[in-house]
């Protein structure tokens, strides 16, 4: 019996290449590239490390996005992963973490077993770090977050991981099946390869939609369904132009430098 | 005819430049300074099937096709051009021939090897008397029954000091000439009587290992002729065609890397109260440079489609290494002077690209001897 | 709800594609078409010269929200001690309670073993009562421990608001007790309004939204949570209008706590939770408490640099005082390991490490060329310097000019005290 790991992941837009439209005050996202979320890719990286060491593992990446997502199903084969699946309809669209994690979860019931789960611990783009937690929560199965360090006994059930916590670590013991959620600490991600490329594209994706994975589209999955919706958006006020602290003494000059830094939430 | 790059060659695209950026840019300018073979980097270009793109996968390759081999050796060379030659000489002049020329036992023993990067391969033609002359070999083989015995010495040998496999040209019949009189070998590092000569000091590429290779009364077992006796010089002539799409290649990489810098740069840098990037004169130049280095781009892709293609492709080849290096140089030179001062410092990687530019108008095949090529086939007949 | 667009108005100007954040706007023919990736995000709606685009508004949900009142705050607590956030929380879940009714009330949450003596603080930080949750399990954070009684009291008092610190442990907690309640959950919120009058007040002074679009005076007393997504790039306010409660959590450091009043006192409620041993799956083995790790330049939060205006080696002493203070990484710029003051593993710029940390400090560096291409994205820069005319004050958002060598020391003594002196400018 191979070991079942499903990787949940995400296609994010690079945000480091996201600017404002210094006039307009829109996002730009003309030419940003789509990259694989990096939490996501260390989580992928556990998996490999895992397969690396008992090759009988076997490795599904789940993605929910628009079509061109495939692309990042793409790259995780390249990496290494055996398959992946694609869930991807409209009905899905507008989704909130809590409807996302309906879709990932049913995709994930529709697979059968499965012993690990691994997800990153946030994407960059909504920085939410909820949609492991729910999809556990949904599957009913124990989850540690912030996983910064991992290892797994040779009965391939006990599994012992570090947590990271702002001020240390836990140690954690935790048995299969369960949802890690991983974190940069936890290992550095491969590259794909090559010759996983060539292989990777030819492979079959299943593209899974709303009526696929059985679930409701007026309760479950989509924007209708999504307890939360967005009321505003907007871009932050634009970064003023820099501001001479003055003052009289060094004293005064330190103590007003601190009340702005404060006032930004920086400190 | 199709422009666009299929969903394979922009993975590569993507996969390469993410290794480059983060494993080869980093190190690249201690490598240049410190003149160091970037060996680590290497035998990870081998774990990520760099060292074997355009092979199948039964030989260990990754199976992939020349416009693929060409966007890898681009995209490396774009961050560190001594990486980009050293998967180049390696692939184009080793791997290849071997691949292309030897019978299944060769094959077997030697590319899959290769392919992984287990091993690491070079190519001997060019003597100290015998360069754009490549026919003049005064490197003899002489049929000892049981074994070849090498005299002789070559020169100016990409991966020289690293490599683990060799393919060599050596003169077997001296009256035959050039046509007829040439054979190619494979030497392994370690065969009785081979040695590693001096390592050259060059101007740039200074992470690569250029030596001499050097045969005194060296031992190599029969079956490791390469082809037939008397093939050597066509093993040699179409392996360079090959390796030209490879140093086309780097050239195209050096030039992209080299703009892109100076795109940044140029963004940033303020002189008169506004950037270099609002100068229109400067933006005329920058206009320039792009077209070049599209039209290079084009010109290789089209010469490694044919070679794919299993067309004649030696003066396509020709045309996009000659067309490449020039390119490479007009484009490293601009971007030399647009950074000013800073361009002729190390701070700046422009200087180390303008250095590393040069030699693709001089090694496999000068640019004198690409238009000799493009001319012989505007005149044949 | 969804995003509509009223095929009559649009021309087909491509302005809502441009402007669109998760290309979710398609041209057919002269037409933009929604697709399955809009979010309903609104920025369409504000770019569109012709009004062709509008939201269409949702019904009303099924759930009864009047049965749910007041605001909770988990009060987070390790090993015994409450979390600087748990004491912002309250302050904010106070200001909250009394815009949603004066007889609203917030309520801190205390989960764990023995920690009934922490009430205290939380009604001195200004909390109108406490929910007591103890027991021998509870002693140390897990998920199913926590998440099973928490689910569970929230039932029995079905509170209008939850909220929780943004911290490690809540950001654990609080998606998996959502997702039990199946309401919805805003992550990581830098502001939180419930009259649609006090976010007007923030957005008019804060943001770049248009605010002509809402009422004042509306009796909409949902709960507006405010967060940035895309890398800070872009802000969203969220809203949870149809289930209950409505549960965001907080970044620490945001929300203010009140001034302490010693001797406060308020209501207390005992929830006695129901767990056993195996509602908990995961085994805390040991927990490690570390200094924080040295982190790279590339990974800091805060960087403090020193340059050639040190005028000597021993000024990155200073700067490493600097550093130790604020949790930072010492950086330096070119001229300071050229002058061979410091390693060149430390140098910011071109020809070292690029960086974006929260805060870049940069004293004595004049701002070269190729030291600000290595740390001018930083979020927040800091430039102290003795040449008013230094570079470095361009690209700065904050600049002293002055002695460094006055300055730094000050900054390292008054750092602590930044809340206080904060605060005292609010009064």
């Amino acid at each position: 019996m191979a070991f079942k790991i499903i990787v949940c992941a995400k296609q994010v837009p690079d945000t480091n290449e996201i600017k404002i439209d210094p006039i307009k005050k829109t996002l730009i996202r003309e030419g940003v590239p789509s990259i694989l979320n990096h939490d996501d890719a260390n989580a992928l990286e556990e998996a490999l490390k895992i397969k690396d060491q008992y090759p009988d593992t076997h490795i599904t990446v789940i993605t929910m996005g628009p079509p061109q997502a495939k692309d990042l199903l793409i790259e995780c084969m390249a990496m290494g992963a055996d398959d992946g699946i694609l869930l991807s309809d409209r009905a899905l669209g507008g989704s909130d973490t809590w409807a996302t994690s309906n879709a990932i979860a049913a995709a994930i019931g529709k697979l059968g077993g499965f012993d690990l789960i691994f997800a990153g611990r946030q994407a960059i783009d909504g920085d939410t770090a909820q949609v492991g937690p729910q999809i556990a929560e949904k599957l009913g199965i124990p989850q540690v977050t912030y996983v910064a360090d991992f290892s797994i006994d040779s009965d391939m059930k006990h599994i012992t991981v570090h947590r990271a916590l702002e001020d240390g670590y836990e140690i954690i013991k935790i048995e299969t099946p369960c949802m890690l959620t991983a974190i940069k600490e936890l290992n550095t991600p491969r590259h794909m390869s090559i010759g996983g490329i060539f292989d990777a594209v030819k492979k079959d994706m299943p593209v899974w939609g709303a009526k696929d994975l059985g679930v409701d589209t007026d309760r479950e999955v989509g924007l209708e369904a999504s307890p939360t919706n967005v009321y505003r958006s907007f871009t932050p006020a634009p970064k003023g132009k820099g501001i001479v602290i003055e003052g009289d003494t060094d004293k005064e000059l330190a103590d007003r430098l601190l009340i702005n830094l404060k006032k930004k939430h920086v400190i | 005819m199709d422009f666009q790059l299929t969903k394979e060659q922009e993975f590569v695209r993507k996969m390469v430049r993410k290794f480059a950026e983060t494993e080869v840019e980093p190190i690249a300018a201690d490598c240049d300074k410190e003149h160091r073979f970037p060996e680590e980097t290497v035998k990870k270009m081998g774990e990520y099937g760099l060292l074997g793109v355009p092979f199948p996968k039964d030989v260990e390759g990754a199976g992939g096709d020349h416009i693929s081999y060409a966007i890898t050796v681009e995209e490396l060379s774009r961050c560190c051009a001594s990486t980009g030659v050293i998967c180049s000489a390696h692939t184009s002049l080793c791997a290849w021939p071997i691949y292309a020329w030897g019978n299944e036992e060769q094959i077997k023993k030697y590319v899959p090897d290769l392919c992984s990067g287990r091993k690491l391969g070079a190519f001997g033609l060019t003597e100290p008397n015998a360069g754009t002359d490549a026919g003049g070999q005064q490197t003899r083989a002489e049929d000892m029954g049981d074994h070849w015995l090498l005299n002789g010495a070559k020169v100016f040998i990409t991966n020289g000091g690293y490599a683990d496999t060799f393919v060599v040209m050596a003169m077997t019949d001296k009256k035959k000439g050039t046509r007829g009189g040439i054979s190619s070998f494979i030497v392994e590092k370690g065969f009785e009587g081979f040695s590693i000569g001096k390592t050259e000091d060059k101007m740039g590429i200074c992470a690569s290992s250029t030596t001499e290779l050097i045969f005194q009364n060296c031992k190599v077992p029969k079956e490791n002729i390469l082809g037939n006796p008397g093939e050597g010089f066509k093993v040699a002539m179409s392996t360079l065609d090959g390796g030209r799409i490879g140093i086309a290649s780097q050239a195209l990489g050096i030039a992209q890397g080299a703009f892109d810098v100076t795109v940044e740069y140029m963004k940033s840098r303020k002189q008169f109260g506004k950037r270099l990037a609002d100068m229109q004169a400067l933006q005329f130049e920058m206009a320039e440079m792009k077209t070049r280095i599209d039209a290079a781009r084009l010109l290789i892709y089209r010469a490694a489609d044919m070679k794919d293609k299993h067309l004649k492709y030696g003066p396509a080849s020709a045309m996009a290494k000659l067309y490449a290096a020039e390119t490479a140089m007009y484009v490293t030179t601009k971007a030399v002077q647009f950074h000013g001062g800073y361009g002729y410092i190390k701070d700046y990687p422009v200087e180390r690209m303008m250095r590393d530019a040069k030699i693709t108008e001089i090694y496999e095949g000068t640019s004198e001897v690409q238009k000799m090529v493009i001319a012989a086939d505007v005149f044949k007949k | 709800m969804a995003i509509e667009i009223i095929k009559e108005k649009c021309i087909g100007c491509k302005l809502c594609l441009k402007a669109c954040p998760f290309e979710a706007i398609d041209m057919v023919g002269k037409l933009a078409v929604i697709n399955e990736k809009c979010t309903a995000c609104n920025q369409c709606i504000d770019v569109c010269k012709f009004s062709a685009i509008v939201k269409t508004e949702e019904a009303e949900g099924p759930v009864d929200l009047s049965a749910y009142k007041n605001v909770w705050v988990y009060a987070e607590q390790r090993a015994g001690k409450l979390m600087n956030v748990a004491l912002e929380l309250i302050g904010e879940g106070r200001r909250l309670a009394r815009e949603i009714s004066d007889d609203a009330k917030v309520y801190a949450v205390l989960v764990g073993n023995g920690i009934s003596g922490l009430k205290t603080e939380c009604f001195e930080y200004g909390a109108d009562g406490v929910v007591m949750i103890e027991h021998p399990l509870l002693e140390n954070f897990t998920t199913d421990g926590y998440t099973k009684v928490f689910f569970d009291a929230v039932n029995e008092y079905k509170p209008e608001i939850v909220l929780f610190g943004a911290t490690h442990i809540g950001r654990d907690l609080a998606p998996r007790v959502a997702a039990r309640l199946n309401t919805g959950l805003t992550a990581d919120c830098t502001r939180l309004d419930v009259k649609v009058s006090s976010y007007v007040d923030y957005a008019k002074k804060n943001t770049t939204l248009d605010t002509s679009t809402l009422d004042p005076n509306s009796d909409d007393k949902g709960l507006k949570q405010t967060r940035p997504a895309f890398g800070g790039n872009l802000m969203a306010t969220i809203i949870c209008p149809r289930t209950r409660p409505q549960m965001a959590t907080v970044r620490p450091g945001v929300m203010t706590r009140r001034e302490r009043k010693p001797g406060a006192k308020g209501e207390v409620i005992v929830y006695n939770p129901s767990l056993g041993d195996s509602d908990i799956r995961t085994k805390i083995v040991e927990i490690v408490k570390s200094a924080k790790e040295i982190v790279s330049l590339t990974d800091a939060d805060i960087i403090c640099s020193g340059g050639r205006g040190l005028g000597d080696p021993s000024g990155f002493d200073l700067i490493k005082q600097f550093a130790d203070k604020v949790g930072g990484v010492v950086g330096s710029s070119r001229a300071a390991v050229d002058a061979g003051w410091i390693d060149h593993s430390h140098q910011v710029g071109q020809t070292g490490t690029t960086v974006k940390p929260k805060i870049y400090f940069a004293c004595g560096i004049s701002g070269a060329i190729q030291h600000l291409a290595g740390m001018q994205t930083s979020d927040i820069i800091v430039a102290i310097n003795k040449d008013p005319d230094a570079p470095i004050f361009e690209v700065a958002d904050y600049g002293i000019v002055g002695d460094l060598y006055k300055v730094i020391p000050q900054i390292i003594a008054e750092w602590d005290s930044a809340e206080d002196l904060y605060e005292a400018t609010l009064r």
